[in-house]
Order: C-alpha cells, then sequence, then structure tokens
C-alpha cells in the first residue's frame, strides 16, 4: 500500500486512485501502414521492470485528472509526479543490485533475499 | 531414490531416524549443461523432471535464487481445476489434471491431493447462462463439469446459504468433481526429490544476472555462483519473466502484479469443498490444518513487492463475509502476496522465441498452479524438440501479433 501525491489534491491513499498503465506510449501515426507485429508491439508489449516505471495514474476517487508517476515497483517508492504531456524528470531510485534480486528496503520480501556475501550487496545495497 | 512407504517409516521409526537420506543434493553448479532451467517453482521443476524422464536429458540443471517453492509455488491457494471454456484451455488445464491424479505415485511422494470438488456460483441470470454454457463446453472437450441447482449445492456444500433473499442469491453452480487442492511444498519437493535423482541439479540461492547470446542464439548463463555454457535456457520465473527476457532485449505481453491470500485460525472442518463466486469475488478452502484459504485480487498498479495494498485485504474480507456470514467472527493468521505474471488474454506463454534456444514459460498469472505437471510436461516436450506440441502451440508469443488470443478473462470465472 502507498500515497499518492495527486498534483491537484495532494497525498491520498492508492485505493483513491485507478492505474492506467505505463505512460509514454504513443498511438502510431500512420496505422493504416502498420504491420500486425508493429499492432502487437503498441497493443500488448509492455517493459513491465524491476526498477523504475513511467506509469499513468488518474484520481478517480477525487478531482478525476489524469497525471504521470514514476515509480521504483522493486520497492513502491513514488519517484515523481508529473503531468500529462510532460517529459519525465531524472530521479534516483533503490535498485535491487542484481537485476531479479531485492532492495535492501522495503522490497516486501526480506524471507526471499539472495544469501550473497558482502559482494553481493551493489550500489542499491547498503542497509 | 530411497522409496517412501509405510515400511520405511516403521524401520526409521524404530531406529530413531537416522537413515533417511537428504532428499536432493546442493551440488555446486557445472561450468556446461545441455539445458539451464531458472526458476526453481512448481513449473520449472516439473519441466525438469519430464526432461530427465522422458527425453533422456539429464545434464541439466535448474538455477534458483532463492529456495526452490519460495515463490508462487509456496504462496498460492492450490486451488486446481480444468473447467475452462475454450478448448486450447481445457486441453492443457486437463493434461494436468489428469497428471495430477497419479503424481504422488509417480514421485513417490505423498502430495495431498483433494479431489474434494470445485464449486463455481452463479448470482444473476447472466452468470447462470454463462455457467451453463461453460458446463456444455466444458463436456464437449471430455472435461468432467456439472450444473446444480440451488438445493444441490447446498447438499453438497452446506454452509453456503441458498436464501432466495440474500444480497447475492445462489441461483446454481457448477461442479466440477476431479477439481480440488493439494500441498503446494509436497509437490515442489516431490518433483525436485524426483529430477535429483534422475541426476538433474538443483542449484539454490543462484540468482541468473545475465544471458549470453552470439548470433542470435543462446550460449550460457551468468549467475551470482559464475558463468555456465548451455545452448538451452529456459524460463520458467513467474513475475521475473519480463526481467529475464529483457536479459535478451525481448519485450513481452506479461506484466506482474502482487497477489494476495489469507489464512483464518483453524476451525473444525465446515467447507468440505472448494468455492468459487466471481461477482462477490471469494474463492475459498480449508486446509487439513483446519485453516479457511481464501485468495484475493492483484493489485492493479504492476509492482515487485510481495506484499499488496491493504484495501485489497479489505474488499477481500468484505467479500467473503457477504457471501459466508460465519466468517465474520473468524481471526486471521497470516496474510502473504505473490507476484503474478499477467497475459492480456489471461493465458500463459509457452514459447520460443526469436533467440534460438531461448524458451519461456510464463505468464501463468493468477492461476497456474493448477497447470503445473502439464505446463512442466509440455515445455519439456518443446525444448527437447525445440518445437511445440498440440497442447503447447496455441500459447505460443506468435498469437499476439496473429490475433489468436485464448481469452480466458469473462470465461475462466475468478481469476484462479
Ligand atoms: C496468492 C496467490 C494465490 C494463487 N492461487 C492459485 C490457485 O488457487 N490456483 C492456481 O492454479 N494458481 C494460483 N496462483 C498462481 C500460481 O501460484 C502460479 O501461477 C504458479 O505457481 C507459477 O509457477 P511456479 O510455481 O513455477 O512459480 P514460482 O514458484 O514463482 O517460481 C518461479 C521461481 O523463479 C525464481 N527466479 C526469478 N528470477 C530468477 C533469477 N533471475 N534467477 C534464478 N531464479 C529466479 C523465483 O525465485 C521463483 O522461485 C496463485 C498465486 C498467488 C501469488
Ligand atoms: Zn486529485
Amino acid at each position: 500500500m502507498f500515497l499518492i501525491r495527486c498534483p491537484w489534491c495532494g497525498e491520498r491513499d492508492v485505493s483513491d486512485f485507478s492505474y492506467g498503465g505505463e505512460a509514454h506510449i504513443a498511438r502510431p501515426a500512420d496505422s493504416d501502414a502498420m504491420s500486425d507485429s508493429a499492432w502487437a508491439d503498441y497493443v500488448f508489449l509492455r517493459t513491465n521492470p524491476k526498477g523504475v516505471h513511467a506509469e499513468r495514474w488518474n484520481h478517480q476517487a477525487g478531482c478525476r485528472r489524469w497525471f504521470n508517476m514514476l515509480r521504483n515497483t522493486a520497492t513502491d517508492d513514488i519517484l515523481a509526479v508529473y503531468k500529462m504531456g510532460e517529459t519525465p524528470p531524472q530521479v534516483s531510485a533503490n535498485l535491487p543490485a542484481t537485476p531479479s534480486g531485492e532492495a535492501a528496503i522495503g522490497s516486501g520480501n526480506d524471507a526471499a533475499k539472495v544469501m550473497t556475501t558482502e559482494e553481493g550487496r551493489g550500489e542499491g545495497g547498503g542497509k | 531414490m530411497q522409496r517412501y512407504g509405510i515400511l520405511s517409516l516403521i524401520r526409521e521409526g524404530l531406529r530413531g531416524h537416522t537413515g533417511w537420506e537428504p532428499a536432493w543434493r546442493f551440488p555446486e553448479p557445472k561450468p556446461r549443461y545441455d539445458a539451464v532451467i531458472i526458476g526453481g517453482g512448481g513449473h520449472g521443476l516439473a519441466t525438469a523432471y519430464y526432461l530427465a524422464k522422458e527425453h533422456g536429458l539429464t545434464d541439466i540443471a535448474v538455477i534458483e535464487k532463492g529456495w526452490i517453492g519460495g515463490g508462487n509455488a509456496g504462496r498460492n491457494t492450490t486451488i486446481i481445476r480444468s473447467n475452462y471454456l475454450y478448448d486450447e484451455s481445457a486441453a492443457i488445464y486437463d493434461h494436468a489434471l489428469q497428471l495430477w491424479k497419479t503424481l504422488g505415485r509417480e514421485l513417490d511422494f505423498n502430495i495431498m491431493m483433494s479431489h474434494r470438488g470445485v464449486l463455481n456460483l452463479a448470482h444473476d441470470e447472466g452468470e447462470l447462462r454463462q455457467l451453463k454454457r461453460r458446463v456444455e463446453a466444458n463436456r464437449l472437450n471430455g472435461v468432467d463439469a456439472e450444473w446444480l441447482e440451488p438445493e444441490d449445492v447446498k447438499a453438497f456444500c452446506p454452509p453456503i446459504s441458498i436464501s432466495p433473499t440474500l444480497r447475492y442469491p445462489v441461483l446454481g453452480a457448477t461442479l466440477q468433481r476431479s477439481g480440488g487442492t493439494n500441498r503446494h511444498d509436497a509437490v515442489v519437493w516431490g518433483y525436485a526429490r524426483a529430477a535429483d535423482a534422475l541426476g538433474v541439479d538443483i542449484i539454490q540461492q543462484c540468482e541468473v544476472t545475465n544471458i549470453l547470446s552470439e548470433g542470435g542464439a543462446v550460449t550460457g548463463i551468468e549467475t551470482t555462483k559464475g558463468t555456465i555454457a548451455t545452448p538451452k535456457v529456459a524460463s520458467v520465473t513467474a513475475g521475473h519473466t519480463s526481467v529475464i527476457a529483457a536479459m535478451l532485449g525481448l519485450k513481452l505481453p506479461i506484466e506482474s502484479h502482487p497477489l494476495q491470500a489469507m489464512v483464518s485460525e483453524p476451525i473444525k472442518p465446515v467447507m468440505p469443498c472448494v468455492v468459487m463466486s466471481s461477482a462477490v469475488h471469494v474463492y475459498v478452502s480449508q486446509s487439513d490444518k483446519g485453516e479457511l484459504v481464501i485468495g484475493a485480487g492483484i493489485d492493479p498498479h504492476l509492482s515487485y513487492t510481495q506484499r499488496g495494498s491493504f484495501d485489497i485485504v479489505e474488499h477481500q474480507m468484505a467479500a467473503m463475509v457477504e457471501l459466508l456470514p460465519f466468517t465474520s467472527r473468524l481471526r486471521f493468521m497470516r496474510q502473504w502476496g505473490g507476484i503474478v505474471d499477467v497475459c492480456p488474454d489471461a493465458s500463459p506463454v509457452i514459447s520460443k522465441t526469436r533467440i534460438k534456444g531461448f524458451y519461456v514459460n510464463g505468464g501463468w498469472g493468477t492461476g497456474g498452479w493448477k497447470a503445473t505437471p502439464g505446463s512442466g510436461h509440455v515445455f519439456a516436450d518443446l525444448i527437447a524438440n525445440d518445437e511445440p506440441n498440440a497442447i503447447a502451440a496455441p500459447f505460443a508469443l506468435e498469437r499476439f501479433v496473429s490475433g489468436a488470443l485464448v481469452a480466458e478473462h469473462g470465461a475462466a470465472a475468478v481469476a484462479h
């Protein structure tokens, strides 16, 4: 669970909001000329990163306006909230040291952290 | 492999349990394998077992970043059924159901398979028609399915109220008698022990950090325990499928979401079967220990944090009390989450990829446990022959280009 700061209404519980999926997927302009695989890419393929994710949210139980957000999907840390149409700001995130690893704090999965020695704790590690 | 049974139990009981052998080894990775399976959940271990047993591929390894069965295998509510609407789904889920029936004997491991029956309740006219249609579709596919009128529902599962004045009256239900539940750990351990006995190396506490390829073909993997050369890499990593595919620059039609489940304090037997209701959104069964095992819905946003949102738990409790009012006085003991890999058509991906030697089995979402033996069986076939068999073929990635989706969303009732 987390709190989201709506750019218009302020901080509210996540249950106030509805999720609108990955952000910055532009509708293809020349759709008549598109191949089936380009369509598949647009309609179905998603980056689904374990790390920083740009996504759309709607403040459904509030102002009902859309906005973008950067969130670290490995910890649910919200890194930035910005308006539709804007480019995502530069952020730094507490990332897992390895691609499928768990961040030091906030992964919700302490039990399953890979039991490596010191050298396993990379940049994002540091307790 | 040491056989388990009443005689070995008596013998070991008499000599202080000193003769039990470890169920599997803890080997260090070898520098090369014929094939490497990433992910030691139910599906990964089943894949390894069938590769070794049916295709003679024994110089293979299962690489698991945590401990085997610590992912969704160890977090799911183990509801097993095969009453899906479409032919493609019926084929794979029923293939699995048939394998479940004899799996305990085959693996020499008591997987506590209980064919206690699965009810899917209908609460309105639309749902009633849709579920009746599903029963007929199931029968045409040879899948065991029956329609129960409200009195029969009551007789089969007494705690369900069939009073017509309920807010969500029970108008009837489908019943799959061969559906049920089993013991998740036992399935994982049974497959691991049998695969190990056939020579499969099960390497735990080892994360795959990169997949190596050359000229469009897989050549090996990098792990936290070093580099391993192999011509075949099979990803069976559930919630982490996209992370693994990204190592080869592949994007998939999969998104990862937290899914929660919870158990009540243990009570005397009250639930004789599995009950699922999509209108109220409840799926519940009772474990052998007496706990009510309840699954919730997914968090709508994608996330890799294995906990899930609190409002989902609140919704779940409200739904549970609506359907089974007696549960309002129960205390809940534990809640947990797993990361499920959801495909847009609610069907799995069992597929080759454009990288030669890289195979993907994922996208099972909220309902892949029931498929474990079938999934491993057909995936082993795909890895060994480099071609999908008839059951696996419809689940190839090409369906997202051709449009031949296996859209089980509406048809699968509650998501499990
Ligand atoms: C709460 C909940 C309830 C569910 N209820 C049901 C149900 O009632 N019925 C049903 O049919 N299904 C259910 N499911 C779905 C089912 O659990 C999954 O579809 C199924 O278990 C997935 O296959 P698996 O067992 O192989 O996955 P997992 O057990 O998740 O195995 C994947 C493994 O890959 C490992 N891994 C990931 N990345 C790496 C890496 N880089 N290197 C090495 N290893 C890696 C993980 O550690 C993990 O052990 C439920 C799921 C959840 C979370
Ligand atoms: Zn707002």
